[in-house]
């Protein structure tokens, strides 16, 4: 407390003269902005090509290099990307043949089907199963509901292929990122060397690295699971090493006294103990391979996500509303089944030794039911394939309703949109865009210096003139000014409603449930509703964005809100604060730091929601990658795909330590700012 | 007791913080505490030799912080002393090669934890019979002899139960049936009843105390609760701020505390818990008529019936039957009511 006394006193003076600063800032960004472009050179909006530093041909030519000359001495480069694809298509073919096409003789349009695919009733037996081996009777007829729904909505054929491509991608970005985890365990410098790695990872968009797996790899579904396990990694890397790292000292010391080699206690000792952790990492890395279903699918992946895709290039709505749906209801099952694997405890003790039937009676009878419907299936189709003539459809109802809404309510929606734009959208562009990027980067600059020191004031200099120095800043500003506004609304929206959440339980609850539901979504799903009541362009993006990244500024608050120790609340209400002193004298300043997180979570989660608005038209860095990703030009998607990763590092770096400063001038001491990035 | 040395550790300092070998070879081996704060450095173990013998059960007692964990992991080297020498049956543990001791811990060593330090994956008999998987023993040989340790600690029935299925008292006795599976000869105890309630705890000190008398191992426990040393030590070292500050047996800390830091845990003892009665006896007089014998060792509480019911004096004797002394009736009283005696 102290401390935190001294801070507020040491505040005053740096803060009285950095308001007058800001003050005078405000001025002379209303005057640049009404003077217009006129007052200064050219090349303060936009450097011209001539001095650019070509990184992109950079990239290019390396990529050029690696592809056609690289040579490691027994093997070249080539082979080596050929190899890995090879290694990767044995169980991703298996896995297809499995769910979806039969196991085939033959090549190409002469092969005949030898085996067929598991037939619909055998993989919806097989998920059963598995939920009640997980759970409960009640999960287990949940998720055999959702593969039903599949099935009867005429969704079965595509899911099964985006299944067979989450079945294979899963088991590798769960041990990939395992075995980083582990060498990150054991040698600090392993750990000190892939950190930033992963930081850079988690926030460069997809489609930035997109482009070079394809550039290397090749279009196909196979290049479509490389993005996958690539995306999906980074954070079962983070988890397993946070779970490694949570193991009992205490029981590293049994190992070593039970004689443990080193690899003994890693994976006898430490890799069991750190288990549940570690499972929760294996539900991440599902969530995240069906969120890029989609995105895989314009390399190559087919399935539900070319479906939307699709559907979305064609403006299909219902189409794509049905495979949309489809994924959703896919992730929910896969979420609840593995979240339930991850929560499952090992089944009280088995009394003596059970025969085989007692032991194993889920596998036993899947295997049986599977035996049987390949055998019947011969005799009975319906029993192989889902006839048609049972699926019901949905996708044209569906449209039919959004026509209806917008034959019935075209003005109204129409007028908010048109309010938003131009009272509100627009304005924002235009100031960050008459601004010269001098300007902007000095007080972006002086904020950086002022919340966290010469570190974050040298890092956010470089991160920006970086954008600058490779042509992007215009494109920039316009990612900024998106995100920005999507921010902006998610948080009037998003923290409001966390205030009544935390305040009220019921309500709490459905909250609670709702953005449960939003996160399970696959980020693509938010575009095609948008799309059909706004048609294309910024407004439909900012909703979508909003959408997508709302859930943390809402879950934020309210756990900000309710973790506030409860004597102080105490103390408020009984030095006679009315409810709304309570809220705005108390609360709300406690709850601070953490609200400031949630708003670091939306910003990130806006920023990778922006560059898959792009296919809506926007004209911002995410067109950029988009553009690059449909030319194969790897060095500009890397470049503006690394742009839009500064962007996001400089934002969360700056929150984070404003988060900081908050905490310590609350005197609530610890460095939450860190640990949740 | 009077058996050889097991284990000793001379000279050993454990100093936490960057470079702490340099500074202890800069220091002479004799850094004091100013040097160390100077230097920004925690001093874990400062200085300590002790001798641990065969067969005794040697208590380490201290409050918390004062450095009885580090200790004890330093005498098993999971913690690398940063200054001098270990001796395991003459042998310098520092100086022993990783494989010899992964080979030592294998085979002579066992160690129980204040949290138990169970695996949570494994059943009761795959924890037990953990240590002997880890050797490459036959699933079969390993089963069979976790069993019979399982049956020694009073679990027989729960061998396929998990430790989160076990109240603390027996996952306790889980943690101490696998430190004992491979024999060990010498047995670690770090706070191994601290995580108890009190009741349970004195009921795991009886079967502590049941288990050694069957299996005489030689004993190394760490303890922050006086009683318990009390109750269950050969011997005790009492540890502050990582340096030992006397050694003894239960009696001679009461009787003769090194300074006020020990008395302040003995004074609050009970004579007649302590007291033996080869030290309360008067010298032997075969005329006298007694009314029976007692052992040089035994603590007075627990003759304190016998002797108030008899009017005359009883024998003292030593291990070999031969009368040493007479213990009388006012003694024992002055003892139990807390009157200053004599010695
Ligand atoms: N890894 C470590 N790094 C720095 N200081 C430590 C470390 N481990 C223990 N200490 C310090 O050494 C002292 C002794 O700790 P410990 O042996 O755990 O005490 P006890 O077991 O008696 O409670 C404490 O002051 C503790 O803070
Ligand atoms: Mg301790």
């Amino acid at each position: 407390m102290i401390s935190a006394m001294k801070n507020k006193v040491l505040d005053v003076r740096p803060f009285g003269s950095a308001k007058i600063f800001w003050i005078l800032a405000l001025l002379v960004t209303v005057f640049f902005y009404l003077e217009g472009k006129g007052l200064f050179p050219k090349w303060m909006f936009k450097v011209p090509r001539k001095s650019q530093i070509p990184v992109k041909n950079y990239i290019s030519d390396f990529m050029n290099w690696l592809v056609q000359e690289a040579n490691f001495g027994f093997f070249t480069f080539k082979e080596l990307t050929r190899g890995i694809s090879g290694l990767l298509d044995l169980p991703l073919s298996f896995a297809t043949s499995l769910f979806s096409t039969g196991f085939m003789e033959g090549q190409g349009s002469q092969a005949i089907q030898i085996i067929p695919p598991m037939s619909w009733i055998a993989v919806i037996a097989a998920v059963v199963a598995m939920g009640h081996y997980a759970k409960d009777w009640k999960l287990a007829s949940f998720i055999g509901a959702c593969f039903l729904y599949l099935a009867i909505f005429g969704q079965w054929d595509s899911a099964m292929v985006t299944l067979a491509s989450i079945v294979i991608a899963v088991p590798f970005g769960v041990v990939g990122g395992l075995l980083l985890a582990i060498g990150a365990y054991r040698f600090p410098w392993f750990e000190k060397t892939i950190s930033p790695v992963l930081d850079l990872m988690q926030t460069i968009p997809v489609f930035a690295y997109l482009v070079p797996i394809l550039f290397l790899f090749g279009f196909g579904p196979v290049a479509a699971m490389i993005a996958t396990i690539i995306y999906a990694m980074p954070p079962m890397t983070r988890i397993a090493i946070m779970s490694l790292k949570g193991v009992p000292s205490e029981i590293i010391d049994f190992g070593n006294m039970a004689g443990c080699t080193k690899r003994q206690l890693m994976w006898k000792v430490l890799v069991p103990s750190a288990a549940p952790g570690i499972m929760v990492g294996v539900n991440q890395v599902i969530m995240l391979s069906l969120n890029m279903v989609i995105i895989a699918s314009m390399i190559g992946a087919g399935g539900l996500g070319y479906d939307v895709l699709s559907s979305l290039r064609r403006l299909d709505i219902g189409g794509g509303l049905e495979a949309g749906v489809g994924i959703v209801v896919l992730a929910i099952a896969l979420d609840r089944l593995s979240q339930a694997f991850a929560a499952r405890s090992e089944p009280i003790h088995l009394d003596g030794q059970a025969n085989i039937i007692r032991r194993h009676p889920w596998s036993l009878s899947v295997t049986v039911i599977v035996l049987f419907t390949l055998v019947s299936g011969f005799i009975v189709p319906a029993i192989q394939n889902y006839p048609d003539t049972w699926e019901l459809g949905v996708g044209s109802s569906l449209a039919e309703l959004v026509a209806w809404i917008n034959v019935n309510f075209f003005d109204a929606l129409e007028a908010y949109k048109t309010i938003v734009l131009v009272y509100f959208m627009v304005p924002v562009k235009l100031v960050l865009l008459k601004m010269p990027w001098a300007w902007t980067i000095l007080l972006l600059c002086v904020g950086a210096w002022q919340l966290g020191g010469r570190k974050l004031f040298l890092l956010t200099l470089l991160l920006s003139l970086f954008i600058v120095a490779t042509g992007m800043w215009e494109k920039a500003m316009i990612t900024v000014y998106l995100c920005g506004v999507s921010v902006v609304i998610a948080c009037l929206i998003g923290i409001p409603v966390g205030i009544f959440a935390a305040e009220n339980d019921r309500l709490g609850r459905v909250v609670q449930v709702v953005i449960d539901t939003l996160q399970t979504l696959p980020s693509f799903v938010y575009l095609i509703p948008v799309v059909m009541l706004f048609r294309v362009g910024d407004f439909s993006a900012m909703v979508a964005v909003v959408l997508y990244a709302i859930a943390p500024a809402i879950r934020y608050t309210t756990h900000g809100i309710q973790q506030i120790p409860s004597p102080l609340v105490e103390a408020g209400i009984t030095s006679g604060c009315t409810r709304r002193q309570l809220l705005w004298k108390v609360k709300l300043p406690l709850a601070l730091p953490e609200i400031l997180l949630g708003l670091n979570q939306t910003i990130m989660l806006a920023l990778s929601m922006l560059v898959i608005t792009a296919l809506v038209g926007t004209r911002d860095l995410g067109q950029e990658v988009y553009i690059a990703l449909t030319k194969a030009d790897t060095g500009r998607g890397l470049v503006a795909g690394l742009s839009i990763a500064f962007i996001a590092i400089i934002a969360d770096r700056m929150i984070a330590a404003g988060s900081r400063k908050a905490k310590q001038r609350l005197g609530l001491g610890g460095e939450l700012g860190q640990e949740t990035r | 007791m009077s058996s050889s040395v097991k284990l000793s550790c001379r000279g050993v300092w454990k100093i936490f913080g960057p470079d702490a070998k340099n500074f202890l070879v800069n220091h002479n081996h004799k850094p004091r505490s100013r040097d160390l704060k100077a230097a920004n450095l925690v001093g874990g173990v400062r200085d300590v030799n002790i001798d641990i013998h065969s067969g005794e059960i040697f208590v380490i007692m201290g409050l918390s912080g004062s450095g009885k964990s580090t200790l004890v992991r330093c005498l098993s080297r999971l913690i690398e002393p940063t200054g001098g020498e270990i001796l395991f049956d003459g042998q310098d543990l520092l100086k022993a090669s990783d494989d010899e001791m992964i080979e030592i811990r294998r085979h002579k060593m066992g160690m129980v934890f204040q949290h138990f330090a169970l695996l949570p994956h494994l059943t009761v008999l795959g924890n037990v019979a953990f240590p002997l998987e880890i050797q490459g023993i036959s699933k079969e040989r390993r089963e069979k002899l976790a069993l019979e340790i399982i049956e020694l600690v009073g679990l027989s029935g729960r061998e396929n139960y998990y430790p989160r299925e076990l109240s603390g008292g027996q996952q306790q006795r889980v943690g101490i049936a696998r430190s004992l599976a491979v024999e060990p000869e010498i047995w670690f105890l770090d706070e191994p009843f601290s995580a108890l309630d009190p009741l349970i705890r004195r009921e795991m000190q009886d079967e502590f105390i049941r288990l050694q008398n069957v299996l005489k191992k030689t004993i190394v426990f760490i303890t922050h609760d006086f009683d318990e040393a009390i109750r269950l030590a050969d011997r005790i070292a009492i540890m502050k701020d990582g340096k030992v500050i006397q050694i003894g047996t239960p009696e001679d800390l009461v009787m003769n505390p090194a300074t006020d830091y020990v008395a302040e845990f003995t004074q609050h003892i009970p004579r007649a818990k302590v007291l033996t009665a080869g030290l309360l006896k008067e010298a032997y007089d075969s005329s006298i008529k007694t009314s029976g014998t007692v052992a040089h060792d035994t603590v007075i509480a627990d003759i304190a019936d016998d002797i108030e019911r008899s009017d005359k004096p009883f024998v003292v004797t030593t291990a070999d039957d031969t009368p040493v002394g007479l213990l009388s009736r006012k003694r024992v009283m002055d003892v139990l009511v807390g009157r200053e005696v004599s010695l």
